[in-house]
């Protein structure tokens, strides 16, 4: 039963996927511009222009054009750059591991942190340290994430000399130079997503500590700790892995702030760049990305909760 | 010696709107002897789960334990430290609480919850609490008591759950075990089972017993001595004999009148003339939810055939345990669920199985009233809005009669006119409850359909909107269908009584009929499972649920839905085929084989 729920979850994903790709397509199809007219430049003759089409494929209709793509895409190969002439894959091979590593390292520590955080504010409801971390929390979405970093590199980079203002990552480095380099940049994006992750995890929490179990659990001679972690927080594992999945896809395609102030070489800014050098093949790929880990993060949490769910588990 | 339990100068407070100690529980004083079952009574805001919950120096959010003393044997329980605390509670003394499905953790198995006091407070060994529980499950008569702990809480039902939770009360053989309201969210026939498990392992187990309730019928047959309480304060106090016999206090007595059953209607009305249709005519009206087959059938039906009249100005009762379909039926006669085959005729004319397909006029003549009058009316308007709805809706009349009708429809449901400015969410809960008849009144329906209307309220609050049915039943021309799970509220004001169970009209006739004699076994264990105001009542009656399952390879649908509950069921017949529809000795029509058989 829970597995054909799960199955039929994923099948769903499949086919959100697919009309990802169907919208990005045609959406990159309207964007002005003509890439034959745009790699030749002003100076062009219509012959040559007409002849860089041919070559192109842009001559043929659309539905074909999205189905030969389509087809490269699944095949992993999503065609060649107009830009850099170089095949888009080994464009973004080097780029997205960049971009993973840095995701992943974020998600390491903020995902902890912001566990952290929700429970104990929803421990000690109302006292003063939920009303501190409530201040934290609350300014650390406030405050504007260039403005985190920017401060941070003039205090870290600066003033202090402690850490590298900008984020090279050598692939012979040791773990302390790794951690040196990769510090700022994790902290700022920490700043962006914990807060979000925080509140959602405090605000379930509290959803079950305020059930008749858990009173229950009280009058039963239950500890605080014991009452949060092995009662309330399994209950409310649903709604929390929802708010971290959201958080964390931001962190792909959301990162390009980060990217440019560390000059660190991700996948955000170089969608960025296919967009301004008008570079569709990259840009539809990176574009698929985006989405296939947005869905991707978004399936998992709706799986971790269709399994947490005693009455889909026990039937 | 002094007593085991001592309560003395116990006070509660909560912080009002300004901050200022609203006492809600006030120089509350009681005793218990060791082994002995004290019941608190009273309705809801008396305080009575308050106390309940300081006897384990515990006090909900915003709520202080202010002053006053509570001694448990030599432990002086308020002057106990927060670590301390740990230790006592659920040890010395354990909770059940009402609700028994809100009380589980729906996440964790039934054994692991039951025996998570002994583990917390390091009593035994895990294998010993296991076995212990396992003892306990089936001292409570909880069916595999074996295997039952495995199980998940959604997996089991409300009255085993309740038995659960009592197991998981009296794993830690605590000193005191308090029971708050165990059997108030249950069926009677079910209550029955769950009352005679709790005495039982009470008294075997010398446990000393605090049992809250507002049902003084129950407590008649559970409580060695009664503390009544209302608003906080202790009304009266005394041996259950004495307090049930001679009443010393005016609000006990009025709890004691409420409680009798009485008899609200007189005669029972004649239609007018033979030939006229009756006023509503439900006939072979099927009903269901999941996917509908080639047939039109739903994949799980819950009424079956139904088939039932109400003539002009009479009330019809129906009656059953939850999850019969009562409500389903009420909501499918107003249109709300779609019926799926049958016909209802209002006044002779087919109504559309949806209310979307109903004329205006149709929809005025047929109002309902729900259960629950906090969800019913919006919180945020005022009286005059929500009466003057319906007014305004069907009639279209103009602001200034508006406001007069509405002065009138108050005056007819017993609410002073300067009511009509208030907003819903600051009445009562029995106030509310007639401004959803006021409602329902206000578009001057032929027929209202009343959901359990008097199941959230207190005891006497319930009573009052009783006689007000009835009084307007005598003083209108209103046709009432009164769904309930209380026999005796049923018997009380309606003419004609339908009992439902599993979605089948298992007995219908005049309300004299029920008292004639025994009809369907159904009804008869309802009839004797409703606890009657006098000690000794438990051990005497004889309604017991006896389970005897049927072979699973039957069709369900092809044999008697009551089979496997029946305490007098024929083995070959009732087990093989579809039971008759015949007219029984005490003249109501009887879904059964048994008279068949006899002859």
């Amino acid at each position: 039963m829970i597995l054909l729920l799960v199955a039929k979850r994923i099948l769903i994903a499949f086919f959100t996927l697919l009309l990802v790709s169907l919208v990005v397509f045609s959406i990159t199809s309207l964007l002005p511009g003509d890439a034959a007219q745009e790699l030749l430049g002003q100076s062009a003759t219509p012959e040559i222009v007409a002849e860089l089409r041919e070559q192109l494929g842009l001559n043929q209709p659309g539905h074909i054009r999205y189905l030969v793509w389509l087809k490269g895409l699944l095949s992993g190969d999503p065609g060649i750059s107009m830009v850099s002439d170089m095949p888009v894959r080994d464009i973004i091979g080097q780029r997205l591991p960049k971009s993973l590593m840095l995701a992943g390292l974020t998600a390491a520590v903020s995902v902890p942190l912001a566990l952290l955080i929700g429970i104990l504010s929803a421990m000690y409801r109302d006292s003063r340290l939920d009303r501190s971390l409530n201040i934290v929390t609350l300014s650390m979405i406030a405050v504007p994430e260039f403005l985190v970093a920017t401060i941070a590199v003039i205090v870290f980079a600066v003033q202090l000399r402690w850490l590298p203002s900008i984020t090279i990552v050598s692939p012979d480095a040791t773990f302390g130079e790794l951690a040196r380099a990769f510090a700022m940049p994790v902290m700022t994006l920490c700043f962006v997503v914990v807060a979000q992750m925080a509140r959602m995890t405090r605000a379930a929490v509290i959803n079950q500590l305020d059930s008749p179990y858990v009173e229950m659990a009280i009058l039963k001679g239950a500890r605080p700790t014991r009452i949060a972690l092995r009662h309330a927080f399994p209950n409310a594992i649903g709604p929390v892995v929802n708010a971290i999945a959201l958080s964390l896809s931001y962190l792909l395609g959301g990162a390009i702030i980060v990217e440019t102030i560390f000059n660190y070489p991700g996948i955000a800014s170089l969608m960025v760049n296919a967009v301004t050098s008008r570079d569709m093949p990259l840009l539809q790929a990176c574009a698929m990305i985006f989405s296939g880990a947005y869905l991707m993060m978004v399936l998992v949490a709706d799986i971790v909760a269709i399994v947490s769910n005693p009455k889909l588990r026990h039937r | 010696m002094s007593a085991h339990l001592q309560v003395s100068g116990l006070e509660v407070t909560v912080s009002g709107e300004h901050g200022e100690r609203i006492r809600i529980v006030d120089d509350v004083n009681f005793e218990a002897n060791k082994g002995e079952v004290l019941a608190l009574i009273g309705e809801s805001g008396s305080g009575k789960t308050t106390i309940a919950l300081a006897l384990m120096a515990y006090a909900r959010r915003g709520c202080t334990i202010s002053a006053g003393q509570i001694r448990i044997g030599d432990t002086s329980v308020l002057e106990l430290s927060r670590e301390q605390l740990f230790g006592f509670r659920g040890n010395r003394v354990s909770y059940v609480s009402q609700s028994a499905a809100a009380a589980f953790n729906p996440s964790k198995s039934i054994m692991d919850q039951v025996i998570e006091t002994a583990m917390l407070h390091k009593l035994s060994s895990k294998s010993a609490a296991r076995s212990k529980a396992i003892e306990l499950f089936s001292s409570l008569a909880l069916p595999n008591p074996e295997t039952i702990g495995n199980h998940y809480p959604h997996q089991v039902s409300g009255g085993q759950l309740q038995r659960l939770m009592a197991a998981m009360a009296l794993i830690s053989d605590p000193d005191v075990v308090i029971l708050d309201e165990p059997t108030t969210a249950l069926d009677v026939t079910t209550q029955i089972e769950v009352l005679r498990a709790f005495k039982k392992v009470v008294r075997n187990r010398g446990t000393t017993a605090i049992y809250v309730s507002h049902d003084l019928s129950v407590v008649a047959q559970m409580a060695d001595k009664i503390v009544v309480l209302k608003n906080g304060t202790v009304r009266e106090a005394g041996e259950t004999m004495q307090v049930l016999d001679a009443p010393s206090d005016e609000y006990t007595q009025a709890l004691m009148a409420a409680a009798k059953p009485s008899l609200r209607v007189e005669s029972l009305k004649k239609p007018d003339s033979e030939t006229e249709a009756a006023l509503l005519e439900l006939r072979d009206v099927s009903a269901g939810f999941g996917r509908v087959d080639a047939d039109g059938m739903p994949k799980f039906t819950i009424l079956h055939d139904v088939n039932l009249t109400v003539e002009r100005g009479t009330t019809l009762g129906i009656i059953g345990e939850s999850g019969c379909g009562k409500s389903t039926l009420a909501r499918t006669i107003a249109g709300l669920h779609p019926a799926a085959a049958g016909s209802i005729c209002l006044d002779g004319v087919p109504l559309a199985t949806h209310l979307s397909k109903r004329t205006r006029d149709q929809l005025r003549r047929v109002q309902i009233v729900f259960q629950n009058a906090d969800t019913a009316l919006n919180p945020a308007h005022t009286v005059e809005q929500v009466v003057g709805r319906p007014l305004v809706f069907y009639k279209g009349i103009s602001a200034d009669e508006t406001h007069k009708r509405v002065a009138e429809l108050l005056a007819q449901v017993k609410l002073p006119v300067d009511i009509a400015t208030r907003r819903c969410a600051e009445l009562s809960g029995g106030q509310k409850q007639r401004i959803n008849l006021a409602r329902a009144l206000a578009a001057e329906p032929d027929i209202i359909l009343c959901d359990e209307v008097t199941s959230a309220l207190d005891t006497v609050v319930g009573a009052a909107i009783l006689d007000l049915i009835a009084e307007l039943r005598r003083e209108l021309d209103v046709a009432f269908i009164f769904i309930s799970h209380d026999i005796s509220a049923v018997r009380s004001v309606c003419d004609d009584i339908l009992v439902l169970y599993s979605g089948r009209t298992v007995e219908f006739g005049k309300r004299e009929n029920f008292a004639a004699g025994p009809g369907h076994p159904y009804t008869d264990l309802l009839v004797s499972s409703v606890p009657e105001l006098r000690q000794g009542w438990l051990e005497e009656t004889s309604a017991r649920t006896i389970l005897r399952p049927v072979d699973n390879a039957v069709d369900v649908d092809e044999i008697c839905a009551f089979v496997d509950r029946c305490p007098v069921r024929l083995d070959g017949i009732c087990d093989t085929k579809r039971p008759p529809r015949l007219i029984h000795a005490n003249g109501n029509e009887v879904l059964c084989h048994l008279p068949q058989a006899e002859s």
